[in-house]
């Protein structure tokens, strides 16, 4: 049944996938064991398979495995980098943004490729980040308070950065 | 309150780092070889006999490895509604059946090497229905000649099976006609509650296998793990000893997860195909195979003297549970003893007929009857304040239910039975008014202000998530100034704390060589936060910090008994079982410590994973001093656990406060502004405690404004995505504002009572009352359409509202 091999990224690992034509990109994923992609709707509505394909949120569930051939794919396992969570990460643990957890992956990468493009954006444009993204327990302030915190992060962690690599 | 190190804290979720990371936590996030993947084909008629079914093909399809019909199960008849045995609700469902009862009832179940192969077969199955005549009206459920949807002899606990009536309630205390008759001013209104959908992000999903030695596992979405052992062992005709049910992270359950909903199915599965299965609803499946909010007809009467007194209150229901009596009377029974006892009258009369139609499943959804019940008080109450001219708040004032006050409702209105009454012993109500009030600004209530006033907090977005656009800003500006109107509107409610006599829980402990301690509880998280909750209690009351307490929870084979995660339970009776073991488990801390310190025990306390002397010249040990010697020198595990219950459940009350703003001209409803202030008891993490009446309110925005699952003429659901059926979005809120007015309950640990389905009652009242503050009508169904408010804009006196002042 698979009979195509897809090459790819994936959080920063150069990936061989045996797929089938018609694979979605979610379930190729979730298959290789990258779980923090979730299965919530399967049509593009709620935003918990999200992932970065090119450093832009994109929803696995429209898309098919065989479309991210060489592309660059970040899922919420990718965020942490040596045992050091991303601040998003530190953020939503801290304010409060995370409850079931579920559609949490989503959100943290939609507010990474935000983040990413705008280092200090207003309440409305998080909102607009995470429109996409349904959460039926929080009600949004939390993980809104938490991106806008993270973006205060990781201000102060670039400031420091260079430090941070002389100690390396 | 001060002195408590763990108890009271904004500390990280205990789980938190595995789901910020991805890590493998829900159920779906295992990988077993040899998995199939199992379907239900669902019926395509709302009622109909299955004539002849024939599996013939499906079977001889490659890769399909089990079909079952109903010829192929055990008819054993059970309830699906995850209760404390016996469960009250009506045992009217079977595993399969020959009859079909609503569109998505099961026909049919298939295990098969991929998803594909599953959906494939499903089409192979042939069905010859006989279609019936279908109730899809809960007001001609009763009537006479309507089709009978249980004509089934074997099903049990109906109340009344030839008229589709699941269940019927009638309870009075005082003298309600007396009261009415006392009254210088009755109010008597209809209301309509519609069907809403938990729309969880995680829809339903079990996977079931058969272990080593031939036990069925059964991992599964549930919040109530023990009570799906012992239905599904009772189901598929097996010793529970024979079942181990495993629930995971969960990824949202608001009471959708209190029903037994595809394990029994899924292990069937397995058990036919001795193969690991796998079923997970799709979200459109979720939508109407799942479970919903019961939908009401109510009537409310209230009768008042003419000093704002209420002197009795009446409350008719009419509602439905669909094809299946799940929670049908509990979750009506609530919404009259839960909803009535708020204001303090001694007459009051609640009466319910809980009917079958041929339509989707209700059962248990946050606030369980609750909702609908004070959408039609505190819109009738709001109505009796202005008749009189009284301001709400001061009517609330005047009536509300007070500390030390007797709920004798609540003793006639138990799970199913006689229930017990309920003692007011901690009420923040008075300050969770106030405070809300003020937040509001509830002073500027009665203006009937244009939109374009000296306040500027217009939104860019409406309550469904249109943008304001394709108008210049002037344009928008004069629009706004000529036919928009703002309101404010509130409601009091209450919930419960367990249900009382019936909820109760269990805990234990062990110590580890570290100083650790090893947490083993029954409960379910479902992504509220029980586990950091009550491994706070744990470590509170251990005087251990955090990192020292690791949990398990919701494991029928680790883990002792817990009836699960619903009533509002979880806090005070989990957490209530978990500080009493703490205790025992602290009493051998402190015995092994007197022996180490050459002091009493009595003398010792612990604090920072310490047991230290508290008279006389200060000396300690660490508790990792303490298990090394218990563990290696005395031989000794320590080690206990303990049981709760309470026979009473202590309310949480909350007042919700709403600013809206209504365009006359469209009718949109826009929340602009919504505060919740609620009194917990003691919130055990403030920080945890918010979310929950964050996300509740949100809840009931939906519930109020754009929520509900619509059927067409055969009973087909119209709009079965997200898409369709519209839930708040980041960018759809108002401003939310959350109090906590913690109070300190008697009967929990450290204080405690509940937080996480009271907040969810409040917005819909409070929003239909400030959109008649606003613009002066009422609106009495849910949810709350531009249209509706349109409607009844034009009904009413137009010209005195579409006319800028």
């Amino acid at each position: 049944m698979k009979t195509m091999e897809l090459s790819l990224t994936v959080n920063g690992h150069a990936r061989t996938f045996a797929i089938a034509p018609g694979d979605l990109l979610l379930d190729v994923l979730r298959r290789e064991g990258y779980f923090g992609v979730k299965r919530g709707c399967e049509k593009g509505e709620c935003g918990a398979c999200a992932v970065l394909l090119d450093g832009k949120p994109v929803n696995s569930c429209l898309m098919f495995a065989a479309q991210a051939e060489g592309r660059q794919v970040v899922t919420i396992e990718g965020l942490a980098r040596n045992g050091r969570l991303d601040p998003l990460q530190e953020a939503f643990l801290d304010h409060g943004a995370v409850q079931c957890g579920f559609c949490t992956p989503g959100m943290i990468l939609s507010a990474k490729a935000l983040l990413d493009h705008q280092p200090d954006p207003t309440e409305e444009q998080v909102r607009e980040a995470l429109a996409g993204h349904f959460c039926r327990c929080t009600g949004y302030k939390k993980p809104v308070e938490a991106v806008l915190a993270a973006a205060a992060a990781r201000k102060t962690r670039s400031r420091r950065k260079p430090a941070a690599e002389v100690m390396q | 309150m001060s002195s408590r190190d763990v108890v009271g804290q904004n500390l990280r979720k205990v789980d938190g780092v595995k789901l910020v990371t991805g890590g493998a936590a829900f159920t779906d996030d295992i990988q077993l070889p040899g998995l199939l993947y199992g379907k239900i084909l669902a019926s395509p008629y709302a009622h109909a006999r299955i004539r002849h079914i024939d599996v013939k093909k499906a079977r001889a399809l490659p890769g399909v490895h089990a079909v079952l019909t109903y010829k192929d199960v055990p008819r054993v008849p059970h309830t699906t509604a995850g209760q404390a045995w016996p469960e009250p609700s009506p045992y009217d469902t079977y595993l399969l059946d020959s009859k079909v009862r609503f569109v998505g009832d099961r026909v049919a179940a298939v295990a098969a090497e991929t998803r594909a192969i599953a959906e494939r077969a499903l089409k192979l199955i042939e069905v010859d229905y006989e279609v019936l005549p279908a109730v899809l009206d809960m007001e001609q459920a009763m009537a006479a000649g309507a089709a009978v949807i249980h004509d089934e002899p074997d099903s049990t606990k109906i109340y009344d099976r030839d008229h589709n009536i699941a269940g019927y309630i009638l309870r009075e205390i005082g003298n309600v006609d007396e009261g009415f008759r006392q009254a210088d001013l009755v109010v008597e209104r209809e209301f309509r509650t519609q069907r809403q959908q938990h729309a969880m992000l995680e829809p339903h999903v079990s996977i079931a296998w058969l272990d080593p030695d031939g036990r069925l596992v059964i991992r599964s979405s549930t919040q109530v793990p023990y009570h799906c052992r012992r239905q599904v062992a009772m189901i598929l005709q097996l010793p529970v000893s024979r079942i181990h049910v495993i629930k995971p992270r969960i990824g949202g359950g608001f009471g959708g997860k209190q029903e037994m909903l595809l394990e029994d199915i899924t292990g069937a599965l397995a058990l036919a195909a001795r193969r690991p299965v796998k079923i997970e609803y799709t979200r459109e499946e979720e939508f109407y195979m799942a479970r919903s909010r019961h939908p009401q007809i109510l009537r409310m009467k209230m009768g008042v003297t003419r000093d704002g007194t209420v002197v009795a209150s009446h409350l008719k229901v009419l509602a439905t549970t669909g094809a299946y009596g799940s929670h049908s009377t509990t979750v009506q029974g609530n919404t009259g003893s839960k909803v009535l006892p708020l204001f303090r009258t001694d007459n009051m009369r609640f009466e319910c007929h809980v009917v079958y139609t041929n339509m989707p499943v209700a059962g248990a959804f946050r606030g369980y009857g609750c909702p609908q019940g004070f959408f039609a008080q505190e819109t009738v109450a709001d109505e009796i304040a202005a008749e009189l001219g009284i301001d709400p708040l001061e009517f609330h004032r005047r009536n509300v239910i007070r500390l030390g006050d007797i709920d004798r409702l609540s003793a006639q209105l138990g799970e199913g039975k006689e229930g017990l009454p309920r003692v007011i012993r901690s009420c923040g109500l008075p300050e969770c008014m106030e405070r809300a009030a003020n937040a509001i600004g509830w002073q500027k209530r009665g203006a009937r202000t244009p939109a374009c006033g000296a306040d500027t907090r217009v939104r860019v977005f409406d309550s469904v998530g249109h943008q304001d656009a394709g108008k210049s800003p002037g344009a928008a500006r004069t629009s706004a100034c000529a036919t928009r109107r703002r309101g404010f509107g509130m409601a009091c409610t209450m919930q419960g704390s367990g249900i009382a006599g019936i909820d109760w829980a269990s805990a234990f402990f062990k110590m580890n060589e570290d100083g650790s301690f090893y947490l083993q509880v029954g409960a379910s998280d479902v992504g509220a936060g029980a586990d950091t909750v009550l491994a706070q209690i744990a470590a509170e009351t251990l005087g251990v910090t955090l990192d020292k307490i690791v949990i398990t929870s919701g494991d029928t084979d680790i883990t002792p008994f817990d009836v699960g995660a619903y009533a509002s339970s979880t806090t005070i009776i989990s957490g209530g079982a978990v500080k009493k073991a703490a205790e025992k488990v602290r009493s051998q801390v402190l015995q092994m410590a007197s022996k180490m310190l050459d002091a009493p025990a009595e003398s010792l306390a612990c604090a920072d994973n310490q047991v230290f002397t508290t008279q006389g010249e200060r000396k300690s040990v660490s508790m990792t001093e303490v298990a090394l010697q218990a563990l290696y020198r005395e031989k000794t595990q320590i080690m206990d656990g303990a049981s709760h219950f309470n026979t009473d459940s202590p309310p949480p009350f909350c007042a919700t406060f709403a600013e809206v703003e209504v365009d006359t001209e469209t009718g949109q409803v826009k929340v602009l502004h919504l505060v919740t202030a609620v009194d917990p008891g003691t919130a055990i993490n403030p920080m945890q405690a918010e979310g929950q009446v964050e996300g509740a309110v949100t809840q009931g925005l939906g519930y109020a404004l754009t929520e509900e699952l619509i059927l067409d003429g055969q009973g087909r659901p119209v709009n079965p995505n997200f898409l369709d059926y519209k839930i708040f979005s980041a960018k759809d809120m108002p401003k939310l504002t959350t109090i906590l007015v913690q109070t300190d309950e008697p009967l929990g640990p450290y204080g405690a009572k509940s937080i996480s389905e009271v907040p969810i009652n409040g917005p819909a009242p409070a929003i239909a009352n400030a959109i008649h503050d606003a613009v002066g009508v009422r609106i009495r169904k849910l949810p709350i359409r531009p249209e509706d408010v349109l409607q009844a804009l034009r009904a009413r006196q137009p010209e005195e509202v579409l006319v800028a002042k």
